[in-house]
C-alpha cells in the first residue's frame, strides 16, 4: 500500500517538476515585451469595453494611447467617452502628458414621433430589428425618417442608458449616457446624435430629422420640423441652418437663448433642463395642433412644454418627456 | 381607414408545428407502449404515467418559477421525454426512482441548458444513465415478461439476452452453449424477452418508425446508418468466430438497439442537421454500441454510444454542410 | 410522360389557391389619374422628359433610362401632366413620379393597335434589342431587371438556350397562366423574337403541371415552331426562381454569385415575352400588363389587363371591393410578395398580382424555440442552412454569414414557410444579407 502511494507521489511530483521547468523556459523564450504603461493605463480606464473610443475594448485603447504617447507625445484624437475628462486626465498623468479638456457629450434622440404624435397607419409584424424594418418599410407612423421604435439603440447600449417607454415607442436617453456612440452607430436612420451636454445639462435641439416638405412631414407627425425657417430668422448667432426643409442647431454656436423654441410652430425644437418660463401654461391642449390655425394663436401664447428640473418618471409628465 | 398588417415575406405558413411533431412522436410510440403494457402489466403503466406526468410537471415548474418564462409544456416535448424515459427503465423500477429520473431528464439535461432545442444530450438517455450509475441493481433487475393473458405479472426477475451473453462468454461458455438460454428471434421480434420497458418489441418500434418516416418527422439516414453499421461490424466478427461473437440479427433485435436507432438517436435536438452528418452520426453510434457491447463493462451500450455521439454533434454540424446549389454546374464554366 | 422534371434541392409545396385560374383576362377601364413612378425598374430611375402642363399621348416617352441598367418609361394614358412629385411607393417611401390627369385615350400614331398577329420577324438581333430597349421592357415576374440588358451577354459569354418562365409557382397568381392560354400565338412569336435577338437555336417554355390546359395549348401551337419545346414540370415552389428553373429544365446549376449566362442560359418571364412581341411587332411600349387580383374573401377574383399607373384600389374595386375582413394587402404572391402599406399605390411594371389576405390569415403564429429539426435546411433550394444564417445574423456575425454564403439566398421564403417553430428566419436572413452585402460592396470599392 505504502509503495503505491509513494510511487504516485513520485510520478505526479516528477511530472509537475518537469512541466514547470518546460513552462519556465518556454515563457522566458517567447516573452513579448509590453510597455508596462499599457497595464497602468488600462487600470484607470473604466473597463466597459464598449468600443466608444473606436478601439475594440479598453486594452486596445490603452495600447493605442501608450504607443501614441511614446511616439508622438500627445493623445490627439484619442478620447475615452465613457470616462470623460477625469479618466483622460488620469491617463495623461500615467503617460506624463497634459490632456486638453473636452466638452462632455450626450446622445440625443432627434425624433418625437411617439404613438401620440405620429399615430400608426399600419401594424408591423416581424423581428425586433430597426435595421430590418428600415429596409422593408417606412415605419408604422409613415415617416420615412422617423424612429422605428424596435430598439436597435437599446440593444447597442452597454450602459442601460437608453430605453423605450411602452407608451411612447421612441427612446429616451438617461443621464448616465456616456456618449460612447454605440446607439448612434446602431440607428439605421441616423436619428441619434452626440451633442454637447451643455452648461447644467441645458440643451436645445431640433427633435426631428424629417427632410420632406412641411406639408408632407406634418401629415405623418404633428411635431415634425416643417422647415418654415422661423427659427433660422430669429436666431442671432447663426446657429440654425435649414437644409432640405429641416432645421439644424449647431451646438457649438448655440447660446441657449431659447428664442427659436418660442417661435417653432410645431414644437419640434426642444429645450431641456431649463427653468420654467414665466408665461401662462393653461392652454396645454393646443400643443398638438400643427396646422395653420394653431400657428397664429401660438404666436401670442404658445404653450411651450417646459421641463422643470429632472423628470425621471415619464408617466408623470405626458406633455413632454425630455431627459 | 383600415389598418393593414405589414411584414416581410413569406406571408403564408405551412402546416408544420412543434406540437404536431411532438405529438406525432407520441403516436409513433403508442405500439411500443401497448406491447410493454401487454408484457409487463400494470407496473409498466405505472412507470409510464409516472414518468410522463412528472416530466411534464417538472418542466412546468421550472419554466414557471425558476426560469420565469412563457410556459410551453403543451408543446409535448416533455411528454415525449417522459415516455422515452419510461421506455428506458425496467418496469419494476421503484416510483421514486422514476421521479428522480424525470427530474434529471428535464431539470439537468434539458432546462439547465436553456430548455427545448438547446440541450446537447438526449434528456431521456441522460436520465437513464444517471439512474443506471446511481442505482445499478434496481436498473438491471429486469422482470420476466408475462403476457397479460397469462395472469398478473409476477415479480420474477431475470437477465436480458445481452446480459446472458455477456456473463456466459465471460464464464467461458460458447455461443452455441448459450443459445438455448436465449429467447428465439421470433420472441425478440415480438418483444417476449427481458429488458427495459419499451425496447423489447422490435415490431412495435419499427411500426412507430415507419409512421414517423411517413409523417416526415425523421429521415431514414440515422437509423439506417446505425443499424447497417451494427449489422456489418458484428457480422464480420461473427464470421470470424461464431462461437465467441453473437450473430448480427441477435445484435439488432436485442437490447435498446431499435429503440435507440428509431427514437433516441433521431432526436432532432441532439442529432446533426444535414444528411451527411446524420449518416456519420448513425455510423458512430452503431460502432460505439458494438464496441461497448463486446468489449465494454456493460452488456448494453446504445445509451452510452448515443450520448457520446451527441457530444460531437456541434463538431459534425460544423464539418458537414448541405450540398450547396451551384457547386456542380453541369457544364464547364469559363473562367 | 414518365417522371416530371423539377429542381433537386429543397423546395416546398404550399397550397396553390389559384382562385382566378378560370377567369379570362378583362380589360380594366382607364383610371382618372395615372401615377407613373419613375423608378419602376431595377437599377437607376428614369429621367423625366415631361413637365407640368404637358399634353401626353398613350405610348409617348416620358422618362428615359440613361445609365446602363435602367429603362425607358412611356405614358400609359393620354392627358395632361399634373405634376412631377413624390408619391408613396409600396414600402411607404417617397419616390419621384409623373402624375397625369387622364383625358380620352389617344395613342401615338406609330403604335399598331390592331389584333392581327404579325408573324414575320424582319429585324436583326441588334434591331430587336434596340426596339426592346426603346419600349422600356423590364422583367415582369417581379424583379424588373431591364430586359435589353439581359439580351446582351457580356463579351466572351454565349447563350445556348432561352428558357421562358411559365412556371408561376407562387400560389394565387394566375396572370401568366391566362396569358399562356389566351395569347399563346403571340407568346410563341415573342419567344422567336427573343431567340433571334440572342441568336440561339433552342428555347424551352417551363410550365408547372398544375396548368395542363396551358401546356396543351402551347404544345399544340408550338408544333409550328420547331425549336420551341414545352417542358411540363413537377409542381414545386420556388421553381419560378431563375436558378431553379434552369436546373429543372436543362439540369445546369448557376454557380454562386454568377448570372445564368454563365451556364449558357437566358430566362425570360411569360409576361415579358408577350411585351417583347408587342414592342417589336406592334411598336407598343410597356404600358400595360396583366395583374391578378385575388384573395379568399374577395367577391370576384380576376385577371385584369391594366395600364401602368392605375391605383391598386381601382383594381380591387373592379374585383368586388375591399372585403371587410382584409388584414393584409400583398403586391405579388404570398411567398415573395410585398405587404402594401395602403391601396393608393399604383400598378407598376413589376406588379404581378394583388392579394388580399383575411385578418386571420394575415398574422404570423407566435414564435417558439428552434428544435433543430433541420426542416429549413431540407427546404432550402440553394442548399443553405437557414437556421444558422438567421441565428448568426441576429448575433451580427457578418464574417460567418459571408462564409456560409448568405448572399446565395434567393429569399424564396421556403425556410420560414416550413419552420415548425414559426421562427421569422427570412426576416433575419434578409437583415444579414443586407449587412453582408454592404460589407462586401465597401470591400470591393477598396
Amino acid at each position: 500500500m505504502d509503495n503505491i502511494i509513494l510511487v504516485s507521489v513520485l510520478v505526479l511530483g516528477g511530472v509537475g517538476v518537469v512541466s514547470a521547468v518546460i513552462l519556465y523556459f518556454v515563457a522566458s523564450k517567447f516573452k513579448v515585451y509590453e510597455d508596462p504603461k499599457i497595464d497602468e493605463v488600462e487600470e484607470v480606464l473604466p473597463s466597459a469595453n464598449c468600443g466608444g473610443c473606436g478601439f475594440p475594448g479598453c486594452r486596445a485603447f490603452a495600447e493605442a494611447t501608450a504607443k501614441k504617447a511614446s511616439e508622438e507625445h500627445n493623445l490627439d484624437g484619442l478620447f475615452c467617452p465613457v470616462g470623460g475628462n477625469d479618466v483622460m486626465k488620469k491617463v495623461g498623468e500615467v503617460l506624463g502628458l497634459e490632456i486638453e479638456e473636452q466638452e462632455p457629450m450626450i446622445a440625443v434622440v432627434r425624433c418625437n414621433g411617439t404613438y401620440e404624435n405620429s399615430p400608426g397607419k399600419v401594424k408591423y409584424e416581424g423581428v425586433s430589428s430597426c435595421s430590418f424594418a428600415h429596409a422593408m418599410y417606412t415605419g408604422e407612423g409613415g415617416c420615412q425618417y422617423g424612429c422605428l421604435g424596435l430598439g436597435d439603440c437599446v440593444d447597442a447600449c452597454e450602459f442601460d442608458a437608453i430605453y423605450i417607454p411602452e407608451d411612447r415607442g421612441v427612446p429616451i436617453v438617461k443621464d448616465n449616457c456616456t456618449a460612447c456612440g454605440a446607439c448612434v452607430e446602431a440607428c439605421p436612420r441616423d436619428i441619434i446624435e452626440l451633442r454637447k451636454r451643455g452648461p447644467k445639462e441645458k440643451r436645445i435641439y431640433v427633435s426631428c430629422v424629417n427632410k420632406e416638405k412641411g406639408a408632407v412631414a406634418i401629415k405623418n407627425c404633428s411635431v415634425a420640423c416643417i422647415g418654415c425657417g422661423k427659427c433660422e430668422k430669429v436666431c442671432e448667432f447663426d446657429a440654425i441652418t435649414i437644409t432640405s426643409f429641416l432645421s439644424y442647431i449647431d451646438f457649438n454656436k448655440c447660446k441657449l437663448c431659447r428664442k427659436c423654441v418660442e417661435v417653432c410652430p410645431t414644437n419640434a425644437i426642444w429645450e431641456v433642463n431649463f427653468k420654467p418660463r414665466k408665461i401662462k401654461l393653461d392652454k396645454k391642449e393646443d400643443k398638438k395642433d400643427g396646422d395653420g390655425k394653431a400657428k397664429s394663436v401660438a404666436k401670442e401664447e404658445k404653450p411651450i412644454d417646459i421641463k422643470s428640473g429632472k423628470v425621471t418618471e415619464v408617466k408623470n409628465n405626458p406633455g413632454g418627456n425630455r431627459e | 381607414m383600415k389598418m393593414f398588417t405589414v411584414s416581410g415575406s413569406p406571408h403564408i405558413h405551412g402546416e408544420n408545428s412543434t406540437k404536431k411533431i411532438m405529438y406525432g412522436v407520441v403516436i409513433a410510440l403508442v405500439p411500443a407502449m401497448l406491447v410493454s403494457i401487454y408484457f409487463f402489466g400494470i407496473n409498466a403503466l405505472r412507470v409510464l404515467v409516472l414518468a410522463a406526468a412528472s416530466s411534464v410537471f417538472f418542466e412546468w415548474l421550472i419554466q414557471k418559477y425558476l426560469m420565469k418564462e412563457r410556459v410551453t409544456v403543451s408543446d409535448g416535448s416533455a411528454l415525449v421525454t417522459g415516455i422515452l424515459l419510461a421506455f428506458n427503465v425496467p418496469s419494476n423500477l421503484p416510483s421514486w426512482m422514476v421521479i428522480i429520473g424525470a427530474l434529471v431528464a428535464i431539470g439537468m439535461a434539458k432546462m439547465s441548458f436553456g430548455g427545448l432545442g438547446k440541450n446537447i444530450f438526449n434528456p431521456a438517455l441522460v436520465a437513464r444513465v444517471f439512474l443506471l450509475i446511481s442505482f445499478p441493481v434496481a436498473m438491471t433487475s429486469w422482470p420476466k415478461p408475462t403476457p397479460l393473458t397469462k395472469g398478473i405479472a409476477d415479480v420474477i426477475t431475470g437477465p436480458t439476452p445481452l446480459g446472458i451473453v455477456k456473463e456466459g462468454l465471460k464464464a467461458g461458455k460458447t455461443m452455441s452453449e448459450l443459445r438455448p438460454e436465449l429467447p428465439t428471434y421470433m420472441q425478440d421480434f415480438i418483444g417476449n424477452m427481458g429488458g427495459s420497458m419499451g425496447e423489447v418489441s422490435a415490431i412495435a418500434l419499427i411500426l412507430g418508425g415507419l409512421y414517423m418516416l411517413w409523417k416526415k418527422i425523421i429521415t431514414w439516414h440515422i437509423p439506417v446508418a446505425m443499424l447497417t453499421t451494427v449489422a456489418v461490424f458484428s457480422g464480420i466478427l461473427w464470421g470470424f468466430n461464431p462461437e465467441k461473437y453473437a450473430d448480427p440479427v441477435f445484435q439488432l433485435l436485442t437490447g435498446g438497439m431499435l429503440l435507440g436507432a428509431i427514437f433516441m438517436a433521431t432526436d432532432m435536438v441532439t442529432s446533426p442537421m444535414t444528411h451527411g452528418g446524420q449518416l456519420l452520426f448513425g455510423f458512430g453510434v452503431g460502432l460505439l454500441t458494438i464496441l461497448i457491447r463486446l468489449w465494454g463493462a456493460y452488456p448494453e451500450g446504445v445509451s452510452f454510444a448515443i450520448l457520446l455521439m451527441n457530444s460531437v454533434v456541434p463538431l459534425i454540424n460544423r464539418g458537414f454542410k448541405p450540398r450547396r446549389f451551384g457547386d456542380n454546374p453541369g457544364v464547364k464554366i469559363k473562367a | 410522360m414518365g417522371l416530371l422534371k423539377t429542381f433537386r434541392l429543397g423546395g416546398v409545396h404550399p397550397p396553390e389557391n389559384k382562385l382566378s385560374a378560370g377567369k379570362p383576362i378583362e380589360t380594366l377601364p382607364l383610371p382618372k389619374q395615372a401615377v407613373v413612378p419613375l423608378g419602376q425598374n431595377l437599377g437607376a430611375p428614369s429621367k423625366p422628359l415631361v413637365k407640368r402642363g404637358d399634353e401626353v399621348k398613350v405610348g409617348q416617352l416620358i422618362g428615359v433610362g440613361e445609365s446602363f441598367i435602367s429603362a425607358n418609361l412611356h405614358s400609359p394614358v393620354s392627358g395632361k401632366v399634373l405634376k412631377i412629385d413624390t408619391v408613396l411607393d409600396s414600402s411607404g417611401f417617397r419616390r419621384q413620379a409623373v402624375i397625369i390627369n387622364v383625358s380620352g385615350d389617344e395613342w401615338m400614331d406609330n403604335i399598331d393597335r390592331s389584333t392581327d398577329i404579325v408573324k414575320e420577324i424582319p429585324y436583326t438581333s441588334e434591331e430587336i434589342i434596340n426596339k426592346i430597349k426603346a419600349a422600356g421592357i423590364v422583367g415582369m415576374g417581379g424583379a424588373t431587371f431591364p430586359t435589353h440588358v439581359k439580351l446582351m451577354p457580356p463579351p466572351g459569354k454565349k447563350a445556348e438556350f432561352l428558357i421562358i418562365n411559365g412556371v408561376e409557382c407562387e400560389p394565387y397568381l394566375t396572370a401568366d397562366h391566362r396569358v399562356m392560354l389566351e395569347r399563346g400565338e403571340e407568346l410563341l412569336i415573342g419567344v422567336k423574337i427573343l431567340m433571334k435577338a440572342l441568336n440561339v437555336n433552342k428555347a424551352f417554355i417551363g410550365i408547372e403541371n398544375n396548368k395542363p390546359d396551358a401546356i396543351e395549348n402551347l404544345s399544340h401551337l408550338a408544333k409550328d415552331y420547331g425549336d420551341i419545346e414545352i417542358v411540363p414540370l413537377k409542381v414545386k415552389y420556388p421553381q419560378g426562381g431563375e436558378k431553379q428553373l434552369i436546373k429543372a429544365v436543362v439540369n445546369r446549376e448557376v454557380p454562386s454569385g454568377k448570372l445564368p449566362i454563365e451556364v449558357g442560359c437566358v430566362v425570360q418571364n411569360v409576361g415579358t415575352t408577350l411585351a417583347v412581341y408587342e414592342a417589336v411587332q406592334k411598336n407598343k411600349p410597356l404600358i400595360e400588363r396583366v395583374v391578378t387580383v385575388t384573395g379568399k374573401s374577395l367577391k370576384n377574383p380576376s385577371n385584369f389587363l391594366v395600364r401602368v399607373g392605375t391605383p391598386v384600389k381601382e383594381l380591387i374595386e373592379a374585383a368586388g371591393g375591399l372585403p371587410e375582413d382584409t388584414g393584409k394587402v400583398i403586391g405579388g404572391g404570398p411567398m415573395m410578395g410585398k405587404a402594401l402599406l395602403n391601396t393608393d399605390i399604383p400598378v407598376v411594371k413589376g406588379t404581378s398580382g394583388v392579394l388580399l389576405m383575411r385578418e386571420e390569415e394575415a398574422h404570423r403564429k407566435p414564435e417558439s424555440a428552434c428544435i433543430r429539426c433541420s426542416k429549413c435546411t431540407y427546404a432550402c433550394p440553394m442548399g443553405l442552412e437557414p437556421y444558422l444564417l438567421s441565428r448568426v445574423s441576429k448575433l451580427g456575425k457578418w464574417d460567418v454569414t459571408e462564409k456560409e454564403r448568405i448572399m446565395d439566398c434567393i429569399e424564396c421564403g421556403s425556410c420560414q414557410y416550413t419552420c415548425p417553430a414559426n421562427i421569422p428566419l427570412l426576416d433575419w436572413i434578409r437583415l444579414g444579407k443586407n449587412k453582408t452585402g454592404q460589407i462586401l460592396r465597401s470591400r470591393n470599392k477598396k
